[in-house]
Protein backbone atom coordinates (compact mmCIF):
# COMPACT_ATOMS: atom_id res chain seq x y z
CA UNK A 1 0.00 0.00 0.00
CA UNK A 2 0.91 3.50 -0.82
CA UNK A 3 1.06 6.31 2.80
CA UNK A 4 1.03 9.87 1.86
CA UNK A 5 2.80 11.21 4.84
CA UNK A 6 2.12 15.21 4.72
CA UNK A 7 5.02 17.49 5.83
CA UNK A 8 4.29 20.51 7.43
CA UNK A 9 6.50 23.22 8.09
CA UNK A 10 7.42 22.12 11.95
CA UNK A 11 6.51 18.29 11.91
CA UNK A 12 8.75 16.51 13.13
CA UNK A 13 7.37 12.92 13.18
CA UNK A 14 7.12 12.52 9.16
CA UNK A 15 10.13 10.47 9.31
CA UNK A 16 9.24 7.93 12.43
CA UNK A 17 6.06 7.73 10.58
CA UNK A 18 7.93 6.72 7.25
CA UNK A 19 10.23 4.48 9.37
CA UNK A 20 7.65 2.37 10.79
CA UNK A 21 5.65 2.07 7.66
CA UNK A 22 8.20 1.74 4.97
CA UNK A 23 11.50 0.17 7.00
CA UNK A 24 9.25 -2.03 9.67
CA UNK A 25 5.85 -2.84 7.76
CA UNK A 26 7.52 -2.82 4.43
CA UNK A 27 4.47 -0.27 3.01
CA UNK A 28 5.27 2.31 -0.02
CA UNK A 29 5.83 6.28 1.84
CA UNK A 30 5.83 9.29 -0.27
CA UNK A 31 6.10 13.08 1.45
CA UNK A 32 3.70 15.63 0.48
CA UNK A 33 4.90 19.24 1.11
CA UNK A 34 2.23 21.32 2.32
CA UNK A 35 2.57 23.75 0.00
CA UNK A 36 0.94 20.79 -2.95
CA UNK A 37 -2.41 21.49 -4.32
CA UNK A 38 -3.03 17.64 -5.15
CA UNK A 39 -1.66 14.34 -4.83
CA UNK A 40 -1.73 11.07 -7.18
CA UNK A 41 -1.83 7.48 -6.63
CA UNK A 42 -2.50 7.64 -2.61
CA UNK A 43 -3.84 4.60 -0.56
CA UNK A 44 -3.68 6.50 2.84
CA UNK A 45 -3.01 9.73 4.05
CA UNK A 46 -0.58 10.37 7.09
CA UNK A 47 -0.94 13.44 8.91
CA UNK A 48 2.42 13.09 11.10
CA UNK A 49 3.03 14.58 14.49
CA UNK A 50 5.43 17.63 15.49
CA UNK A 51 4.40 21.51 16.03
CA UNK A 52 3.15 22.78 12.19
CA UNK A 53 3.76 26.22 12.29
CA UNK A 54 5.46 25.90 15.64
CA UNK A 55 1.88 25.81 17.59
CA UNK A 56 1.73 29.77 16.60
CA UNK A 57 -2.01 30.87 17.23
CA UNK A 58 -3.03 27.29 18.23
CA UNK A 59 -1.66 23.76 17.65
CA UNK A 60 -3.20 23.25 13.83
CA UNK A 61 -4.77 26.51 13.68
CA UNK A 62 -2.55 27.46 10.68
CA UNK A 63 -1.59 24.05 8.96
CA UNK A 64 -5.37 23.39 8.73
CA UNK A 65 -5.28 26.50 6.17
CA UNK A 66 -2.12 25.20 4.00
CA UNK A 67 -2.88 24.28 0.45
CA UNK A 68 -2.41 20.68 1.08
CA UNK A 69 -5.28 20.35 3.30
CA UNK A 70 -8.13 21.07 0.66
CA UNK A 71 -6.45 17.85 -0.93
CA UNK A 72 -6.76 16.16 2.15
CA UNK A 73 -10.78 17.15 2.20
CA UNK A 74 -11.57 16.17 -1.27
CA UNK A 75 -9.54 12.39 -0.44
CA UNK A 76 -11.69 12.15 2.99
CA UNK A 77 -14.82 13.35 1.64
CA UNK A 78 -14.00 11.02 -0.68
CA UNK A 79 -13.80 8.47 1.10
CA UNK A 80 -10.64 8.04 1.65
CA UNK A 81 -8.82 6.70 5.12
CA UNK A 82 -7.14 10.02 6.57
CA UNK A 83 -4.95 9.23 10.17
CA UNK A 84 -3.82 12.41 11.90
CA UNK A 85 -1.46 11.76 15.06
CA UNK A 86 -1.02 13.61 17.61
CA UNK A 87 -0.34 17.29 15.77
CA UNK A 88 -2.22 15.88 13.09
CA UNK A 89 -5.05 15.15 14.83
CA UNK A 90 -5.61 18.90 16.30
CA UNK A 91 -4.84 19.77 12.58
CA UNK A 92 -8.45 17.47 12.07
CA UNK A 93 -10.01 18.93 14.59
CA UNK A 94 -8.71 22.74 13.68
CA UNK A 95 -10.26 21.72 9.96
CA UNK A 96 -13.33 20.68 10.99
CA UNK A 97 -12.81 17.05 9.88
CA UNK A 98 -13.27 15.79 13.03
CA UNK A 99 -15.55 17.02 15.92
CA UNK A 100 -14.11 18.81 19.28
CA UNK A 101 -10.77 20.29 19.81
CA UNK A 102 -7.93 19.94 21.61
CA UNK A 103 -6.95 21.98 24.57
CA UNK A 104 -4.03 22.83 26.69
CA UNK A 105 -3.00 20.22 28.95
CA UNK A 106 -4.96 20.28 32.61
CA UNK A 107 -1.51 20.47 34.31
CA UNK A 108 -0.27 22.36 31.74
CA UNK A 109 2.64 20.63 31.20
CA UNK A 110 4.13 18.40 28.48
CA UNK A 111 3.46 15.18 28.83
CA UNK A 112 5.91 12.35 27.25
CA UNK A 113 4.89 8.89 29.26
CA UNK A 114 3.82 5.22 27.91
CA UNK A 115 0.17 4.94 27.70
CA UNK A 116 -2.27 2.29 28.08
CA UNK A 117 -5.23 2.57 25.30
CA UNK A 118 -8.61 0.65 25.60
CA UNK A 119 -9.62 -0.60 22.30
CA UNK A 120 -13.55 0.91 22.48
CA UNK A 121 -14.09 -0.07 19.13
CA UNK A 122 -12.20 -2.39 16.71
CA UNK A 123 -14.73 -2.25 13.97
CA UNK A 124 -13.02 0.60 11.98
CA UNK A 125 -10.44 0.32 9.34
CA UNK A 126 -7.62 1.64 12.05
CA UNK A 127 -8.37 -1.02 14.87
CA UNK A 128 -9.65 -3.96 12.80
CA UNK A 129 -6.53 -6.18 14.05
CA UNK A 130 -7.63 -5.38 17.55
CA UNK A 131 -9.87 -7.39 19.38
CA UNK A 132 -12.93 -5.93 21.21
CA UNK A 133 -11.38 -4.05 24.32
CA UNK A 134 -7.85 -4.68 23.84
CA UNK A 135 -5.55 -2.72 25.60
CA UNK A 136 -2.28 -1.26 23.55
CA UNK A 137 0.54 0.42 24.87
CA UNK A 138 1.22 3.31 23.03
CA UNK A 139 3.18 6.53 24.27
CA UNK A 140 2.20 10.12 24.12
CA UNK A 141 4.51 13.11 23.75
CA UNK A 142 2.02 16.69 23.92
CA UNK A 143 1.19 19.59 25.21
CA UNK A 144 -1.83 20.14 24.19
CA UNK A 145 -3.93 17.06 23.73
CA UNK A 146 -6.78 17.85 26.18
CA UNK A 147 -9.63 16.68 24.24
CA UNK A 148 -13.01 18.46 24.51
CA UNK A 149 -16.35 18.39 22.91
CA UNK A 150 -19.71 19.58 24.37
CA UNK A 151 -22.69 17.02 26.32
CA UNK A 152 -24.33 16.67 22.57
CA UNK A 153 -20.91 15.85 20.40
CA UNK A 154 -19.92 13.28 23.09
CA UNK A 155 -23.60 11.66 23.00
CA UNK A 156 -23.33 12.31 18.85
CA UNK A 157 -19.57 9.96 19.11
CA UNK A 158 -20.76 7.33 21.39
CA UNK A 159 -23.72 6.85 19.01
CA UNK A 160 -21.69 5.90 16.14
CA UNK A 161 -19.10 4.21 17.77
CA UNK A 162 -17.11 7.33 17.39
CA UNK A 163 -14.57 7.20 20.67
CA UNK A 164 -11.90 4.29 19.24
CA UNK A 165 -9.58 5.14 21.98
CA UNK A 166 -9.54 5.33 25.55
CA UNK A 167 -6.50 6.26 28.62
CA UNK A 168 -6.74 3.20 30.71
CA UNK A 169 -5.01 1.38 33.26
CA UNK A 170 -2.92 -2.17 32.10
CA UNK A 171 -6.02 -3.87 32.98
CA UNK A 172 -8.52 -1.75 30.36
CA UNK A 173 -9.91 0.08 33.01
CA UNK A 174 -10.94 3.48 31.85
CA UNK A 175 -10.73 5.48 35.02
CA UNK A 176 -9.84 8.92 35.75
CA UNK A 177 -6.18 8.25 37.60
CA UNK A 178 -5.51 7.26 33.92
CA UNK A 179 -6.29 10.46 32.52
CA UNK A 180 -3.00 11.93 31.57
CA UNK A 181 -4.23 15.16 30.28
CA UNK A 182 -8.26 16.18 31.25
CA UNK A 183 -9.58 14.79 28.45
CA UNK A 184 -13.43 14.22 28.35
CA UNK A 185 -14.39 10.75 28.95
CA UNK A 186 -9.97 9.68 28.87
CA UNK A 187 -10.89 10.16 25.27
CA UNK A 188 -7.64 9.36 22.87
CA UNK A 189 -8.99 8.86 19.37
CA UNK A 190 -12.26 9.25 17.63
CA UNK A 191 -12.88 8.44 14.05
CA UNK A 192 -15.50 10.59 12.14
CA UNK A 193 -19.11 9.56 11.64
CA UNK A 194 -18.19 7.71 7.79
CA UNK A 195 -15.02 6.11 10.12
CA UNK A 196 -12.86 7.08 7.79
CA UNK A 197 -10.57 9.69 9.14
CA UNK A 198 -9.10 8.81 12.57
CA UNK A 199 -7.31 11.50 14.92
CA UNK A 200 -5.37 10.28 18.34
CA UNK A 201 -3.16 11.91 20.83
CA UNK A 202 -1.01 8.05 21.21
CA UNK A 203 2.35 7.88 18.74
CA UNK A 204 1.80 4.19 17.10
CA UNK A 205 4.76 5.10 14.79
CA UNK A 206 6.51 5.50 18.13
CA UNK A 207 5.68 1.90 19.33
CA UNK A 208 6.59 -0.60 16.48
CA UNK A 209 9.30 -2.41 17.48
CA UNK A 210 10.12 -4.73 20.78
CA UNK A 211 13.30 -1.99 21.08
CA UNK A 212 11.06 1.07 21.42
CA UNK A 213 9.33 -0.80 24.48
CA UNK A 214 6.30 -2.28 22.24
CA UNK A 215 4.94 -3.12 19.06
CA UNK A 216 1.29 -2.04 19.53
CA UNK A 217 1.72 0.48 17.40
CA UNK A 218 1.62 -1.97 14.28
CA UNK A 219 -1.99 -2.96 15.05
CA UNK A 220 -3.40 0.86 14.04
CA UNK A 221 -0.91 0.40 10.72
CA UNK A 222 -1.66 -3.39 9.86
CA UNK A 223 -5.23 -2.73 10.65
CA UNK A 224 -5.10 0.01 7.99
CA UNK A 225 -3.17 -1.97 5.60
CA UNK A 226 -5.42 -4.62 5.93
CA UNK A 227 -8.52 -2.83 5.35
CA UNK A 228 -7.27 -1.81 2.33
CA UNK A 229 -6.48 -4.76 0.90
CA UNK A 230 -9.68 -6.03 1.47
CA UNK A 231 -10.87 -2.35 -0.17
CA UNK A 232 -11.57 -0.87 -3.23
CA UNK A 233 -7.92 0.88 -3.78
CA UNK A 234 -6.95 4.16 -4.83
CA UNK A 235 -7.61 7.57 -4.39
CA UNK A 236 -6.28 11.00 -6.27
CA UNK A 237 -7.38 14.31 -4.48
CA UNK B 1 -7.89 52.92 7.35
CA UNK B 2 -8.93 50.60 10.45
CA UNK B 3 -7.69 49.55 13.21
CA UNK B 4 -9.37 46.12 14.66
CA UNK B 5 -8.50 44.47 18.00
CA UNK B 6 -9.72 40.94 18.92
CA UNK B 7 -9.18 39.30 22.09
CA UNK B 8 -10.04 35.55 22.67
CA UNK B 9 -10.93 33.87 25.74
CA UNK B 10 -12.03 30.38 26.25
CA UNK B 11 -15.63 29.75 27.13
CA UNK B 12 -18.05 30.12 30.16
CA UNK B 13 -17.64 26.56 31.83
CA UNK B 14 -14.34 25.27 29.77
CA UNK B 15 -11.56 24.56 31.74
CA UNK B 16 -8.63 27.18 31.27
CA UNK B 17 -5.70 25.66 32.70
CA UNK B 18 -3.37 28.78 32.08
CA UNK B 19 -5.82 30.67 33.79
CA UNK B 20 -6.14 28.39 36.66
CA UNK B 21 -2.82 28.34 37.45
CA UNK B 22 -2.41 32.22 37.55
CA UNK B 23 -5.01 32.33 39.80
CA UNK B 24 -3.27 29.63 42.30
CA UNK B 25 -0.24 31.84 41.60
CA UNK B 26 -2.02 34.85 43.03
CA UNK B 27 -3.28 33.19 46.07
CA UNK B 28 0.37 32.23 47.07
CA UNK B 29 1.44 35.73 46.59
CA UNK B 30 -1.30 37.30 49.05
CA UNK B 31 -3.56 38.87 46.51
CA UNK B 32 -6.79 36.91 48.31
CA UNK B 33 -8.91 39.56 46.63
CA UNK B 34 -8.14 38.33 43.13
CA UNK B 35 -10.22 35.59 41.69
CA UNK B 36 -11.92 33.88 38.37
CA UNK B 37 -8.84 34.39 36.08
CA UNK B 38 -9.06 33.77 32.57
CA UNK B 39 -6.65 33.73 30.30
CA UNK B 40 -6.70 34.78 26.20
CA UNK B 41 -5.25 35.96 23.59
CA UNK B 42 -5.34 39.55 22.10
CA UNK B 43 -4.77 40.51 18.92
CA UNK B 44 -4.12 44.12 16.89
CA UNK B 45 -4.56 43.71 13.06
CA UNK B 46 -5.09 47.45 10.56
CA UNK B 47 -7.62 46.76 7.48
CA UNK B 48 -8.39 48.70 4.62
CA UNK B 49 -11.40 48.71 3.83
CA UNK B 50 -13.53 51.64 2.42
CA UNK B 51 -16.42 51.87 4.90
CA UNK B 52 -16.91 51.18 8.93
CA UNK B 53 -18.82 48.28 7.90
CA UNK B 54 -17.12 46.52 5.94
CA UNK B 55 -14.13 46.61 7.89
CA UNK B 56 -16.38 45.24 10.70
CA UNK B 57 -17.29 41.89 8.39
CA UNK B 58 -13.64 41.34 7.44
CA UNK B 59 -12.74 41.55 11.22
CA UNK B 60 -15.27 39.47 12.64
CA UNK B 61 -14.55 36.46 9.77
CA UNK B 62 -11.14 36.70 10.62
CA UNK B 63 -11.91 36.25 14.34
CA UNK B 64 -14.27 33.88 13.81
CA UNK B 65 -12.33 31.86 11.27
CA UNK B 66 -8.67 32.15 12.29
CA UNK B 67 -8.12 33.81 15.54
CA UNK B 68 -10.65 31.63 17.83
CA UNK B 69 -11.69 28.32 18.03
CA UNK B 70 -15.74 28.21 18.05
CA UNK B 71 -15.85 25.06 19.72
CA UNK B 72 -13.62 26.43 22.96
CA UNK B 73 -13.53 29.84 22.94
CA UNK B 74 -15.27 33.29 22.44
CA UNK B 75 -14.25 36.74 20.48
CA UNK B 76 -15.14 40.00 20.87
CA UNK B 77 -13.75 42.56 18.96
CA UNK B 78 -13.44 46.37 18.49
CA UNK B 79 -12.62 48.73 15.29
CA UNK B 80 -11.86 51.90 15.23
CA UNK B 81 -10.74 54.85 12.25
CA UNK B 82 -7.45 55.33 11.92
CA UNK B 83 -5.39 58.56 9.60
CA UNK B 84 -3.68 56.97 6.96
Amino acid sequence: MRFGIVVFPGSNCDDDCRHALEDVLQQETEYIWHGEQAFNDIDAIVLPGGFSYGDYLRPGAIARFSPIMEAVRRFAESGGPVIGICNGFQILTESGLLPGALRRNEGISFICNNTFLKVENNETIFTSSCTPGQVLSIPIAHMDGNFYIDEAGLERLRGYGGIVLSYCGSDGAVLPEHNPNGSVANIAGIVNESGNVFGLMPHPERAGESILGSEDGNYIFKSIIKSLESGSGRWTA
Amino acid sequence: MFKGVVRVLPKEGILDPQGKAVEGALAKLGYDCAANVRSGRYFELSINAKTQQEAQKTLEEIARRVLSNPVIETFSCTLTEVQN
